[in-house]
């Protein structure tokens, strides 16, 4: 475990590095997906085309999307292209970085799929069967050309009766894969080539403006993770005062309501302040009962200051202060909806 | 775990221990894809040799650029190689060094690869097929077979499975003669690399062995400054959005405060830690109001001169090449810009 949660730290260390990760974990995930899959070739003269190419392209979409939804960036740099300007311009730059930044990473699952799907074979096998040329293979140049194209669409499957055992589907097959993994390594030399150069030659043009749009973005993205961190902590300050006055308005209720006169001066006063006037087990309830039927508004600003009464935010119609040690008076709260500004309560 | 603790922590000490690392897991990389890879001779008589080869040389070139691609020093050396002088001399001396060590590394994999295919066999055999000396471990002389029909039958040797050439030259005895061969390659490709690797380290402190000190030195001291700058750019940015957002909250507090009708009520002392850390804003709407505020109108790239931790740094930064302005003037603009959200 310890050994996950270093890696684990390694990565999370700085944003790019995490996504790197994403990125190299849907690339695993693709080459695992395709290991699983069960490639079944129709081997109908039509269907194999659309299938085999469906297969190769489709996956690969999908995969390209659920890299572009996997990284924070993307909602990041969509909202940097799409806030109003007010009172921060807005740099193109830092735009266009972010997004070939997004573009260059959500790339690689697709590309890993398609590349690991040529050089396996089977879908181009599937798709192209019916496209080669029969005279090039012995067991099919005497057939009719309706027969060779039944036949040569039957290639890809290598247990079906009529070809079982057939030299000429073997060499179709292996002709065809040939084909397809030459492709496939040639389209990764194209890509590694080009990233290479990528590397090589970006220093040589604007590396000044470079360093800036990096900056930048990075900026963009930290101060939206401070701002998030900002307003989770406001709010949890917020719930703690608007719960905190609840309890209070509580206890003024109980106090008023219940003959028990207070007990001053006895001990564990720390103790009872934490109780906040909640004693016992009708009190919990009926507190509980009016949290679920009648939050608190969402204002606790020093107009309703604590030890006043609660005012203009009633909860508790005067018809109701008489049923007061009715359990049985769920309906109470229902009974008297508690509007924001509502009539204020008498004392 | 301790151990792989203190591994982890060596190798990610420096550039060059990430890199061997990565290095390491490459060359591992390059032998499983290598008996991952479903090798398919085309057994026809020019693809054969296209096939073959391709796969012999194809790969380790690919492995060789993405050694380059997955180094971080290359755009460390790019960098360094284009930038204007300026008030730092550049010694090409330290470029060669981070050039060459690159390129070291860069070649285990592909060596690896080549090495892996050769002591294999079915590369050399898939492409020299047609070239085996039936002469001398066959029948040359079976009649009937022109010099493109036995390259026909050749050609197919590596497929078994389809082979029709056993009168002209059994298929166990080509198969045998092509894999000794390749062996043989295989085991001399890797003497050969293990030599020159061997005559590198042992020669090299002979020759100029300070000016290799010096040059190692100065490429580590760049590839650390740029990670300092980096992390301090981003320190920086921190601080800098630290401030701008508690300026923000500050500012539409006290604005809303201007456009409420009544006059603030000071906070009760006892309050006042946690009215501090509420930011001034103690209600839904107002809350509300905050949030569409910062997607609508982000605060400007400049930090008020009071807020900032040393005085010095307020007039310095232009982040967006605004004039200063005043503290009053923006919320002036942003007290109309209320009347409407």
């Amino acid at each position: 475990m310890e050994r996950f949660r270093m890696i684990f730290q390694y990565f999370h260390s700085n944003s790019e590095s995490v996504m790197n990760g994403i990125c190299g974990l849907l690339a695993l995930a693709s080459v695992k997906m395709y290991a699983c899959f069960d490639f079944s070739c129709p081997c109908l003269p039509r269907y194999n085309m659309a299938y085999g190419l469906g297969i190769m392209f489709v996956p690969p979409v999908a995969l390209f999307l659920c890299g572009l939804i996997l990284n924070r960036q993307s909602l990041v740099m969509l909202e940097e292209w799409r806030r109003p300007q007010g009172h921060r311009k807005k740099d193109p730059a830092v735009i266009r970085y972010l997004c070939s930044s997004i573009m260059q990473r959500a790339m690689v699952a697709p590309v890993v799929w398609i590349i690991v799907t040529l050089l396996d074979g089977k879908c181009l096998i599937c798709a192209f069967s019916s496209s080669v040329d029969p005279e090039k293979f012995v067991g099919f140049a005497n057939a009719s050309p309706v027969q060779v194209q039944q036949l040569l669409a039957k290639v890809p499957c290598k247990d079906d009766e009529l070809l079982r055992n057939n030299t000429s589907r073997k060499a179709v097959s292996r002709y065809l894969r040939c084909w397809s993994q030459a492709l496939g390594w040639s389209i990764l030399l194209i890509l590694i080539a080009a990233a290479f150069l990528a590397r090589w030659l970006r220093p040589c043009f604007n590396q000044a403006t470079l360093l800036q749009a990096r900056h930048w973005s990075n900026y963009i993205d930290i101060e939206q993770k401070i701002f998030e961190e900002t307003c989770c902590e406001h709010s949890r300050l917020f719930a703690h005062k608007c719960i905190l006055h609840f309890f209070e308005s509580m206890r003024q209720e109980i106090k008023l309501h219940s003959f028990i006169l207070p007990r001053e001066g006895e001990g564990a006063e720390g103790e009872e302040d934490l109780l906040r006037g909640i004693t016992d087990q009708d009190q919990v309830n009926k507190l509980l009962k009016m949290w679920y039927y009648e939050k608190p508004p969402l204002d606790v600003s020093q107009s309703h200051p604590l030890g006043r009464t609660w005012q203009g935010h009633c909860h508790l119609s005067p018809q109701s202060r008489d049923q007061w040690g009715d359990d049985s008076g769920a309906d109470i709260f229902l009974q008297n909806p508690n509007p924001k500004g509502s009539t204020p309560r008498k004392t | 775990m301790d151990k792989f603790r203190m591994v982890f922590q060596f190798l990610q000490s420096n550039q060059e221990s990430f890199m061997n690392g990565i290095c390491g897991i490459m060359a591992l990389a390059s032998a499983q894809m290598y008996s991952a890879f479903d090798f398919n001779c085309p057994c026809l008589p020019h693809y054969n040799l296209a096939y073959g080869l391709g796969i012999l040389l194809v790969p380790p070139l690919i492995l060789f650029l993405l050694g380059f691609v997955l180094n971080n020093n290359v755009s460390m050396l790019a960098e360094e190689w284009r930038r204007p002088q300026g008030q730092r001399g550049k010694d090409p001396a330290v470029l060669r060094y981070m050039f060459c060590s690159m390129a070291q590394r860069a070649m285990i994999a592909p060596a690896v690869w080549v090495s892996v295919t050769l002591l294999d066999g079915k590369c050399i055999t898939c492409a020299f097929c047609t070239s085996v000396p039936v002469e001398t471990l066959g029948n040359a002389s079976h009649p009937g077979l022109s010099p493109g029909e036995i390259k026909q039958v050749l050609a197919r040797i590596p497929c078994k499975e389809i082979y029709d050439g056993q009168e002209l030259i059994a298929n166990e005895v080509a198969v045998r003669y092509l894999r000794c061969v390749s062996q043989a390659l295989g085991w001399c490709f890797v003497l050969l690399m293990t030599t020159l690797a061997f005559l590198v380290r042992s020669l090299r402190p002979c020759f100029t062995q300070a000016a290799f000190l010096k040059s190692r030195y100065w490429s580590h001291y760049i590839d650390i400054e740029r990670k300092l700058f980096d992390e301090t750019c981003t320190e920086h940015a921190r601080s800098f959005a630290k401030v701008c957002i508690q300026q923000f909250f500050e500012g539409m507090s006290t604005d809303l405060e201007a456009a409420r009708c009544h006059p603030p009520r000071k906070a009760p002392a006892d309050a006042g830690e946690a009215a501090k850390k509420l930011l001034g804003i103690t209600d839904q709407g107002t809350m509300n109001t905050a949030l569409k505020s910062w997607h609508r109108c982000k605060p400007p790239l400049q930090l008020h001169p009071p807020a900032l931790p040393s005085g010095n740094g307020g007039n310095g930064w232009a982040g967006e090449g605004q004039p200063p302005t005043q503290p009053p003037a923006p919320r002036k603009e942003v007290a109309a810009y209320y009347s409407w959200v």
